[in-house]
């Protein structure tokens, strides 16, 4: 046998076992339990970072009185990977591929936010084809993210087939998203000067499919939930937040908006071309977890609208900037052309440089907004890249939310909250 | 008019400030002396000494409808090839970041204030605006900058025995080696 044997059946023996067994007989009688005297004791527990209802690796500490929550505490960093540290190794050009991990449910929302920080310290502006095309993937990166809220939170709340159903729809989405960037998630298609490819042939057609497809599917998720009496005796009235509170945490997008604050960046203070497309931003008065459901149920019929806009109105032209300095020549110009090579190799060898300044660029992602703080050192790489996650700060209001409900309770509300945990550990 | 202008400057430190198109910049740099402003990219931004950065805070919020921090963070410039020079501002290594949003204004400021590697201290946020608790500890635990003032200063996002600030210049991603399961020791 070697000496550092694996096998621990090999290392088991009974020695000192004997000693560890109880000296007397152990017996349970019934009661009468002691009264607790005095003040009701409360006691601390952990629910996760591997509980199924947290959503990844959300750990909360709670102190419980019976079953009622005191006090909540959020715990995170357990899926910290230095994403910011890695964000300073890369240049601008594989920076993308690195903040469209952050918030893995909307990767396109964090590879816009990140290219328009790029393209607002290059002072470039991309060509017309590229900011519909963005400002629809936009929309069919929050139809994704918001289905899959209702998939899971459906789940949460005990409407298991609601994951089904979610996830049949969200399916579609993906394999639309597949279909035009190459990749079911992580994209990195929105990059610094347009977008890495043109639109496929025929994509007009299976986007207004899936559309179509996506607008059947909430209806039925209407039906299904919105007037259901035990959906409703679980979320109306369950974790309420007010506006002042929302505000004071720095909470964003739809819980913020379920408060009766009709805020979004995209009418509020529009970026891309949400000037020129029309659509209605919702808000509800309650700030309970059924109007944040609400809310992002009605969102995607919002998003549908604009992603029909967009496919009218898609302009024609470039779909990116043509500056060889920031975007790659056309790939048969390099057979053809010894400067298009050479432009190429350098673009993807050791990327641009971007003249030294700082930026916060803000999107409205789907969980609120989404910001980038970009520092540039006139190198090829960022000397700071922080990503401002809405979900970061929007865990904060679980605390609010939670507390003076019951531990079934924060289950629903920690899924309407809908945190994504690799955006708030980065 | 133009007779009226060089009197009204004569009262002011730097006769040759720029004009400052933003409201919130101008009314920032008639309480705050010694605040810079500067445009970057079409953003204003307000240089302030650390000793003014809360008092600033709460003349935003109090006094100027800024109804939200968005975020505090923090940056390391001790490896820059290249800074960027505004007026006015005495370079130190770390500068603190903090973007405020006034909902009912519609308007954004940012306020950047430097911080001395020697004394890493700004006064915390966190009584003014609840958003800054999380905000500020994740600066704490990445760069070690501290924030008198704050309810609960503890690390966030790295193990609470974790040595040293990983998102300073000088802490280097190999600093840790790295070991696989089943292997004597550190490679």
């Amino acid at each position: 046998m070697s000496k550092h044997s694996l096998d621990p059946l090999e290392r088991q023996t009974d020695e000192g076992a004997q000693e560890l067994r109880p000296q007397h007989e152990l017996v349970v009688t019934g009661g009468p339990w002691p009264e607790l005297e005095g003040e009701s004791q409360t006691m601390i527990i952990n629910m996760g970072p591997q509980h199924p209802s947290t959503h990844g690796v959300l750990r909360l500490m709670m102190e419980l009185d019976g079953e009622t929550v005191v006090r909540a505490k959020p715990v995170v960093g357990y899926l910290h990977t230095g994403m910011e540290k890695t964000g300073e190794e890369l240049t601008y050009v594989q920076g993308a591929t690195n903040v469209t991990r952050m918030d893995y449910a909307a990767p396109l929302s964090n590879e816009l936010v990140w290219a328009m920080a790029v393209e607002r310290l290059l002072d470039v502006e991309v060509p017309p084809r590229a900011v519909w095309a963005r400002m629809m993937l936009q929309e069919l990166g929050r139809i994704g993210s918001h289905l899959l809220f209702q998939a899971t939170n459906g789940m949460d709340i005990g409407a298991v087939s609601m994951l089904l159903y979610g996830w049949r729809e969200r399916e579609e989405l993906l394999r639309l998203l597949e279909m035009i960037t190459g990749l079911r998630m992580n994209h990195n298609f929105i990059r610094p000067g347009g977008i890495a490819a043109d639109l496929p042939d025929g994509w007009q057609e299976e986007t207004l499919r899936v559309c179509n497809i996506v607008e059947a599917g909430i209806a039925e998720y209407d039906s299904l939930l919105t007037e259901n009496p035990i959906w409703l005796e679980r979320m109306v009235g369950v974790g309420t937040i007010t506006t002042e509170q929302a505000l004071s945490l720095g909470v964003t997008g739809p819980i913020l908006r379920s408060t009766g604050f009709a805020w979004d960046l995209r009418t509020a203070q529009p970026y891309l071309a949400y000037d020129e497309v029309d659509f209605e931003v919702i808000y509800t008065e309650n700030g309970d977890c059924f109007d944040r459901y609400r809310i992002r149920l009605y969102e995607i019929a919002e998003s549908i609208k604009i992603v029909r806009q967009c496919v009218e109105k898609m302009p024609r032209g470039d779909y990116r900037l043509q500056d060889k300095k920031v975007t790659p020549p056309p790939r048969p110009r390099i057979n053809e052309s010894m400067e298009a090579l050479i432009h190429h190799f350098k673009l993807f060898t050791e990327g641009f440089k971007v003249p030294a300044g700082e930026t916060y660029v803000t999107v409205e992602s789907p969980r609120g907004e989404i910001g980038c703080y970009l520092v540039s050192d006139g190198t090829g790489k960022p000397s700071r890249l922080h990503i401002r996650g809405p979900s970061f700060y929007n865990l904060a209001a679980m605390a609010p939310m939670m507390e003076d409900r019951l531990v079934a309770d924060a289950v629903a509300v920690i899924s309407s909250v809908d945190p994504i945990m690799g955006e708030v550990d980065r | 008019m133009p007779d009226d202008a060089p009197r009204e400057d004569e009262h002011k430190v730097d006769a040759e400030a720029p004009v400052v198109a933003d409201p919130v910049a101008a009314a920032l740099l008639e309480h705050f002396e010694g605040a810079v402003f500067h445009e970057s990219h079409g953003q204003p931004v307000v240089y302030l000494d650390r000793a003014q950065w809360a008092e600033a805070a709460m003349f935003l919020r109090d006094e100027q409808q800024f109804t939200m921090l968005l975020d505090v963070t923090a940056v390391d410039h001790l490896l820059d090839i290249e800074r960027l020079h505004v007026e006015g501002v005495a370079p130190e290594r770390f500068e603190i970041v903090a973007n405020f949003i006034s909902h009912p204004r519609n308007r954004r400021i940012r306020l950047i204030a430097e911080v001395p590697a020697a004394d890493p201290e700004v006064a915390s946020l966190a009584p003014l605006y609840d958003s800054a608790d999380a905000a500020e500890r994740e600066v704490y635990d990445m760069f070690g900058i501290t924030f008198p003032g704050h309810p609960d200063l503890t690390r966030i996002l790295m193990p609470d025995d974790w040595i040293g600030h990983p998102l300073r210049k000088d802490d280097s991603p190999a600093r840790v080696p790295v070991t696989f399961k089943e292997d004597p020791g550190p490679r």
